[in-house]
C-alpha cells in the first residue's frame, strides 16, 4: 500500500518566532497524481515544499518519501531519492551557459562531484543528457549562451529543466508560470503537460484556471491550514474557498 | 601561589574584561547594524591610546584625554563612515576589506608618528592609590577601569532598551528592511552608531593604556579578542558583548599567567565550543 | 580562431614572457623578484579557491604558509630532518591544521567565516610569537640551508628559479584541473547558488570544506618554497599584514580567475620591493592601495584586461569557454 503513495506529509507545523506559517498540515499524494496547491499570497504554501526539501526543519511533524522518513533530513539528501524541485524566485547560476546550468544539475546525482580531476566539459553523457534536458524544455538552440542573455521566460523554463534533467520520481514545481506572459504561460502550461506521467507532481499556482487545467486533484491552504482538498468540482463549490478568492 | 595572587589576577581579568567590552560593544553595535565588521576596530582603541598619550604629554589632565580621544576616534569614524563606507552601500564584503585596509593604514601612521618605541601612558595619581579589602592591596585603577566599563554598560544599556533611539536600533538590528519601511533614517542610525562605536574604542584605548602600554602591533592584538568577544556573545548584543568580554577577558589573563606560550591557543577554545553548539553566540538570535 | 582562444593565446604569450623575462635581464636582483613573484603566485592561487571559486574570503591564509615553513625550519634544524622529508612533515601538517580550522570556520559564512579565519590566523601567528623556547619568538628562525636537488646546488639564483618555474608550472596546471573538475564546478556552483546546489544533491558544507583543505595545501607548498627561499622564517609571516597582502593579490588580480592572482601576485610583490627602496611605509601603501582596489576596481585587473580585450578584438562569435 505504501508503495502507492509518493509522498505523505503528517502533522507538519512550522513556526517562525510567533508567526505559525504552516499548522499540522496533515497530506498524501498517491504516486502518479499531479496535485495543485492553491492558496493566497503567504497561505505557507512555499513553506511546505522547504520543510519537504529540508530547506527548513520541522517545528513539528514527519514527511515520508514514497514510504521512507525524510523528515528533518539536509536537502542534498533530497536529488539522490528522487525528489527535485523548482524555486518561486529564480535560482540558476548567472555566470554560466545555460548548458552549464544544466550540467551542474546532472553532477548533483552523479559520483564525478567529488572528483578533483576529471574535467566534465566535453564528456559525452553530461553533454547529451544536458541538450536532452534543454530540449525537452525548448532551449536547446540557446544552450551555449550565458544565462545573462536569456529572458525572464527562458529562465522559468531552465528552472524546469534543471529539475527535469534529474528524472525524478516527486516533481515539486513552486510558481513555474509567475511573471509570465500570456504567451509564454501557454508555452510553460504546454512544457508541464509534457511532462511524463510517472512523474509525480506538486504544483503551486495562483491562476486557477491554468492551474485546474494542468492538476487532477487540488489543496487548497490558508494561513497555514489545508481548509480543503478534492477534484475541481468539489474545490469551486467549497463556500470557504470562493470566501477566500472573492475576498482577495 | 597564593590566595592574593589568584584574586589579582582575577582582578587583572576583570580589568581586560572591561576593556574588552568598551571595544567590542561599539564593534558588535556596528557588525548588528550594518553588517560590517569593522576591521578597523583595534586601530580605532590604539589611535585613541596614542591621541591620549599625546594629550597627556601636553600637560592636561586623564579625563581630558579619554575625552578627546573619544572625540577624535569619533571624528575619524565619521569620516570613514561618510566618505567610504557610504559609497559601498549594501556591498557588506567591499566595505569590511576597506576597514581593514584602512587599519594598516591607521597602524603605519601611528608608528610614523609616534615612533616604534614601546610608551607608557601614566595612570593618573588620584586613580591608582592602591585599594585594601578582605586583607588584600588590590591596584586602585584597575578597580576603576571595571568600574567604568560596567557604568557604560549600564549606560548602553539604558541606551538601547529605554530610549527612542535604541528602540530604532533594536527594530533595525532585528531587521533593517522593516525597519527602513516604517519611516526609521537607517542612515543616520548608522553613522551615529559607527561613530559611537568608535569613539568607546578610542576611549577604551586611553583606559587601557596604563594596564597594557601603547606599542606599534597593539591593534593587531586587540582586534582578534574583540572578534572572539563577538563571536562568543553573539552579534549585536550589549548583553553577549558584556558577557563575552568578561569570559574572554578572564580566560586569556588565566592562560596566560599559566600558559603563557599558549594563551592565544587557550583564548580560542570558548569560541570553538560556541560555535560547535551555538553558532549565532551565547545571546545571539539563532536561526530559525 | 575565437575571441577565447585568442585571448588564451595572448595570455599563454605573455605569461612565457613574463616568465623569462628575469632570466633574459640576467642579474641575480631580478632572477631573485622571479622567485618571489612565483611563490607569491602559488600562496595567492591557493587562496583563491577559497575567495575566487568558493566565495569565501579568508583573512586568515597566511597560517598555512607560515605554518609550513616554520614545520620545515624546526625539523630541519632542531630534528636532523632533510629538507624534503620536513617538507612532506609540513604538507601533512598544514592539511590537518586546514581540516581542523576549516571545520570551525565553516560554522559560519559570510562575514562571521571571514572573522573566524582571521582570528584563527592570529592565533597561529601567537603561537609562533610566544611560544619562544620552540619557535625562537621573535628572532624567528634563520639559517635554514636551501636543499641540493638532482645533484644541482639551488643557491644559484638561476637554478632555484626554474625550480620555481616548474612548481609554479604544476601549481597552475593543478589548478587549471581543478577548476574544471566536478569537485570544481560544483565549488562553483556553491559560491552562486548554495541552495540551489544543495537540492540538486551537492553537499554544500563538505564541498566548501574539501576546497579549504585543498587550499590550505597549497598554501603549504607555497610555504615550503618560501622557507628555501628566504631560509628564514618570522612570526610577521604568519600575521594578519601577510594574509591581507596575499588576499589583495587575489582581488587585484581577480578573483574567481586562472591568472588574476598571477598578476595580482607581480603587481604587489614588485610594488613592495619599488616602494621599499625608497621608503619604508609599506604597510601604509598596503592600506591605501587595499581601498583604493576595492572602490575602484573591484573585479580586479585580469577581468577587466579580458573585457578591454574582448572589445579590441575584431568581434567573433564567442562559444568557447571563458578565459579563465
Ligand atoms: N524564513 C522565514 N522567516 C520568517 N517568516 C517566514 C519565512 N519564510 C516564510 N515566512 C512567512 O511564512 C508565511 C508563509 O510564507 P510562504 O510559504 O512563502 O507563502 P506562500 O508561498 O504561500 O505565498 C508568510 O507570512 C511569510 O512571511
Ligand atoms: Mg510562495
Amino acid at each position: 500500500m505504501t508503495a502507492e503513495i509518493a509522498l505523505q506529509i503528517n502533522g507538519m507545523t512550522k513556526n517562525f518566532g510567533g508567526l505559525k506559517a504552516i499548522d499540522r498540515v496533515d497530506l498524501t499524494i498517491p504516486k502518479g497524481d499531479r496535485r495543485l496547491l492553491l492558496g493566497p499570497n503567504g497561505a505557507g504554501k512555499t513553506t511546505l515544499f522547504n520543510l519537504i526539501t529540508g530547506d527548513l526543519k520541522p517545528t513539528a511533524g514527519s514527511v515520508q518519501l514514497f514510504g521512507r522518513d525524510i523528515t528533518g533530513l539536509a536537502s542534498h539528501h533530497c536529488a539522490p531519492l528522487g525528489l527535485a524541485r523548482t524555486y518561486q524566485i529564480i535560482t540558476l547560476f548567472p555566470k554560466n551557459t545555460l548548458a552549464e546550468n544544466v550540467v551542474l544539475s546532472l553532477l548533483g546525482i552523479s559520483p564525478l562531484r567529488w572528483s578533483p580531476i576529471s574535467r566534465i566539459k566535453g564528456r559525452k553523457e553530461f553533454e547529451e543528457r544536458a541538450r536532452a534536458a534543454l530540449k525537452q524544455v525548448g532551449l536547446d538552440a540557446k544552450a551555449d549562451r550565458p544565462l545573462g542573455e536569456t529572458s525572464y521566460g527562458e529562465k522559468r523554463r531552465l528552472e524546469i529543466a534543471l529539475a527535469l534533467a534529474q528524472n525524478p520520481s516527486l516533481l515539486l514545481l513552486d510558481e513555474p508560470l509567475a511573471g509570465l506572459s500570456r504567451q509564454e504561460r501557454l508555452d510553460v502550461q504546454a512544457l508541464i503537460e509534457s511532462i511524463p506521467r510517472d512523474i509525480t507532481l506538486i504544483l503551486i499556482e495562483h491562476d486557477m484556471d491554468v492551474a485546474l487545467a494542468l492538476a487532477d486533484s487540488i489543496t487548497v491552504m490558508y494561513h497555514g491550514r489545508v481548509i480543503c482538498e478534492g477534484d475541481r468540482a468539489q474545490v469551486v463549490a467549497d463556500p470557504r474557498v470562493k470566501e477566500i478568492y472573492l475576498a482577495s | 601561589m597564593s590566595i592574593g595572587f589568584w584574586l589579582l589576577q582575577s582582578l587583572n581579568a576583570l580589568a581586560l574584561g572591561g576593556l574588552l567590552f568598551l571595544l567590542s560593544s561599539g564593534f558588535s553595535l556596528i557588525f548588528g547594524l550594518m553588517r560590517v565588521a569593522n576591521l578597523s576596530h583595534g586601530a580605532y582603541f590604539m589611535l585613541g591610546a596614542y591621541v591620549g598619550l599625546s594629550v597627556l604629554q601636553a600637560g592636561f589632565g586623564f579625563i581630558e584625554a579619554i575625552l578627546a580621544a573619544g572625540i577624535v576616534i569619533a571624528i575619524l569614524g565619521g569620516l570613514i563612515e561618510r566618505f567610504l563606507l557610504r559609497r559601498l552601500a549594501n556591498r557588506t564584503l567591499a566595505q569590511v576589506l576597506v576597514t581593514l585596509g584602512l587599519a594598516f593604514a591607521i597602524a603605519d601612521i601611528c608608528l610614523m608618528l609616534w615612533s616604534g618605541d614601546p610608551m607608557q601612558l601614566p595612570a593618573p595619581k588620584w586613580l591608582s592609590q592602591p585599594i585594601r579589602a578582605f586583607g588584600f592591596v588590590f591596584p586602585g585603577y584597575r578597580v576603576f577601569v571595571v568600574e567604568v566599563s560596567i557604568v557604560v554598560a549600564l549606560l548602553l544599556w539604558l541606551l538601547i532598551e529605554r530610549t527612542k533611539l535604541g528602540a530604532m536600533v533594536r527594530a533595525s538590528v532585528d531587521d533593517i528592511q522593516m525597519a527602513r519601511g516604517v519611516g526609521i533614517p537607517a542612515q543616520k542610525l548608522f553613522s551615529f552608531i559607527f561613530c559611537l562605536g568608535a569613539a568607546l574604542a578610542g576611549m577604551g584605548g586611553v583606559l587601557g593604556g596604563p594596564i597594557l602600554s601603547v606599542y606599534p602591533g597593539l591593534d593587531g592584538e586587540m582586534l582578534p579578542l574583540a572578534l572572539v568577544v563577538v563571536i562568543l556573545g553573539g552579534i549585536g548584543s550589549i548583553g553577549g558583548a558584556f558577557v563575552g568580554a568578561y569570559i574572554t577577558g578572564f580566560v586569556y589573563t588565566f592562560g596566560q599567567t599559566l600558559l603563557p606560550a599558549f594563551s592565544y591557543v587557550i583564548l580560542f577554545l570558548p569560541m570553538i565550543v560556541i560555535l560547535a553548539f551555538r553558532p549565532s553566540g551565547l545571546f545571539g538570535k539563532s536561526a530559525p | 580562431m575565437t575571441n577565447t582562444s585568442r585571448i588564451t593565446t595572448i595570455s599563454v604569450t605573455l605569461l612565457i614572457l613574463a616568465l623569462a623575462a628575469p632570466l633574459l635581464l640576467g642579474q641575480p636582483f631580478y632572477i631573485n623578484i622571479g622567485s618571489q613573484v612565483l611563490i607569491a603566485a602559488i600562496f595567492a592561487m591557493s587562496l583563491n579557491i577559497l575567495v575566487g571559486y568558493g566565495g569565501m574570503t579568508s583573512i586568515g591564509h597566511a597560517a598555512y604558509l607560515g605554518t609550513s615553513a616554520y614545520v620545515v625550519a624546526l625539523l630541519t634544524l632542531q630534528h636532523g630532518f632533510s629538507f624534503y622529508s620536513a617538507s612532506a612533515v609540513a604538507l601533512l601538517v598544514v592539511v590537518i591544521m586546514a581540516a581542523i580550522f576549516g571545520a570551525i570556520a565553516l560554522r559560519g559564512t559570510g562575514i562571521t567565516f571571514l572573522m573566524i579565519t582571521l582570528a584563527l590566523g592570529q592565533t597561529m601567528w601567537g603561537v609562533a610569537f610566544r611560544w619562544s623556547d620552540v619557535t625562537g619568538g621573535d628572532n624567528g628562525l634563520p639559517d635554514i640551508k636551501r636543499p641540493d636537488l638532482f645533484g644541482l646546488n639551488l643557491v644559484e639564483p638561476g637554478l632555484f628559479y626554474a625550480v620555481m618555474i616548474a612548481l609554479f608550472m604544476v601549481a597552475l596546471a593543478g589548478m587549471w584541473i581543478f577548476i574544471h573538475s566536478g569537485l570544481g564546478l560544483s565549488l562553483q556552483g556553491t559560491r552562486d547558488q548554495p541552495r540551489r546546489m544543495g537540492m540538486l544533491g551537492h553537499h554544500v558544507w563538505l564541498v566548501r570544506w574539501i576546497a579549504f583543505i585543498i587550499a590550505g595545501f597549497w598554501a603549504g607548498v607555497a610555504g615550503i618554497a618560501f622557507i628555501g627561499y628566504h631560509g628564514y622564517i618570522h612570526p610577521l609571516s604568519l600575521g594578519l599584514a601577510n594574509s591581507a597582502e596575499v588576499l589583495l593579490m587575489v582581488i587585484a588580480g581577480g578573483a574567481g580567475t586562472l591568472l588574476g592572482p598571477v598578476v595580482g601576485a607581480t603587481i604587489v610583490v614588485v610594488l613592495k620591493m619599488v616602494v621599499s627602496a625608497y621608503v619604508s611605509r609599506w604597510v601604509l601603501l598596503l592600506g591605501c592601495t587595499f581601498v583604493a582596489i576595492v572602490i575602484l576596481l573591484p573585479e580586479g585587473v585580469v577581468p577587466g584586461l579580458e573585457r578591454l580585450l574582448k572589445s579590441i578584438l575584431p568581434a567573433a562569435r564567442d562559444d568557447g569557454e571563458a578565459g579563465s
